[in-house]
């Protein structure tokens, strides 16, 4: 159990290293955002299960925090990313951009 | 009715936070009371007989896709990241839904906002405004494809 433990703590913090890498060496904010919130959701499950892991008692909290991880981080990413579109902080490298096409966009 | 539904929420994650133990439960029901009589006016729960159902139904469809999507998403971008020149294409698309509750929207655009490539940005009636790492699709209806499809089965299921 404590092996366990052990490992997914440290599955979990590679996965925060890679967030982190990616949060550096993405050109754009939209890619930047994708990076971050991918690997820092998947590093907190992992770093979470690896501690419920390591003391039983506390799993239920875990699952309620996991829960609420899963919910809030996504929606902080995509308020985040609209913010950054209404204040025209936009990157010239999209191909491709149906957000322009709609009538508040400016 | 309101008020039971309230009082429940509160109960189930006061004692998932506290333990599950005969004090916590009487000091709990004390205490979920209290907060019910005070945030029943803002918060608006209510009960509904199939959500055991539901919830079994999203437990066991739901999450193993979401999990599995997650954990291909993470090494996407590893993949990404350890490649010296990031390969990209990025743009934004619009993608059709056809779940009509809030709820289910918002469970949808969190569920693409962590797959492979994919963020959304804004949800607008029944739009989702999706950046993607790499623009694939031709047309709206492969960029669904592509993006919301396996999750729209699944959440059509469970929400409406």
């Amino acid at each position: 159990m404590t092996i366990a433990s052990y490992v997914f703590l440290i599955i979990g913090g590679l996965f925060f290293l890679l967030g982190g890498l990616g949060v550096l060496r993405m050109p754009d904010t939209f890619n930047r955002i994708q990076a971050g919130t991918k690997a820092t959701t998947l590093g907190a499950f992992s770093t979470l299960i690896g501690v419920g892991l390591g003391n039983l008692d506390w799993a239920f909290k875990i699952v309620l925090i996991i829960v609420f991880i899963v919910i809030s981080n996504p929606i902080g990413s995509s308020a985040i990313a609209k913010a950054t579109y209404k204040s025209k902080q936009i990157p010239d490298n999209l191909v491709q951009d149906e957000l322009a096409n709609r009538g508040d966009a400016k | 009715m309101k008020y039971l539904a309230t009082f429940l929420v509160m109960f189930v994650v006061y004692l998932f936070l506290a333990g599950f133990t005969l004090d916590e439960v009487i000091l709990g029901s004390i205490v979920s009371a209290a907060l019910t009589l005070i945030l029943v006016k803002f918060v608006d729960f209510r009960i509904d007989w199939k959500f055991p159902w539901k919830l079994v139904k999203f437990v066991f469809v739901y999450l193993p896709l979401f999990i599995w999507k997650l954990i291909v998403a993470n090494f996407d971008v590893a993949r990404r990241v350890l490649t010296p020149k990031i390969p990209l294409n990025p743009g934004i698309v619009k993608v059709k839904t056809n779940l009509k509750g809030d709820f289910g929207k918002l469970t949808l655009a969190n569920s693409i906002t962590l797959t492979p490539g994919t963020l959304s940005i804004d949800v607008e009636d029944d739009y989702i405004y999706v950046h993607t790492v790499d623009v694939k699709g031709q047309n709206e209806e492969e960029n669904r494809k592509n993006i919301s499809e396996p999750f729209e089965k699944v959440l059509g299921g469970i929400f409406k």
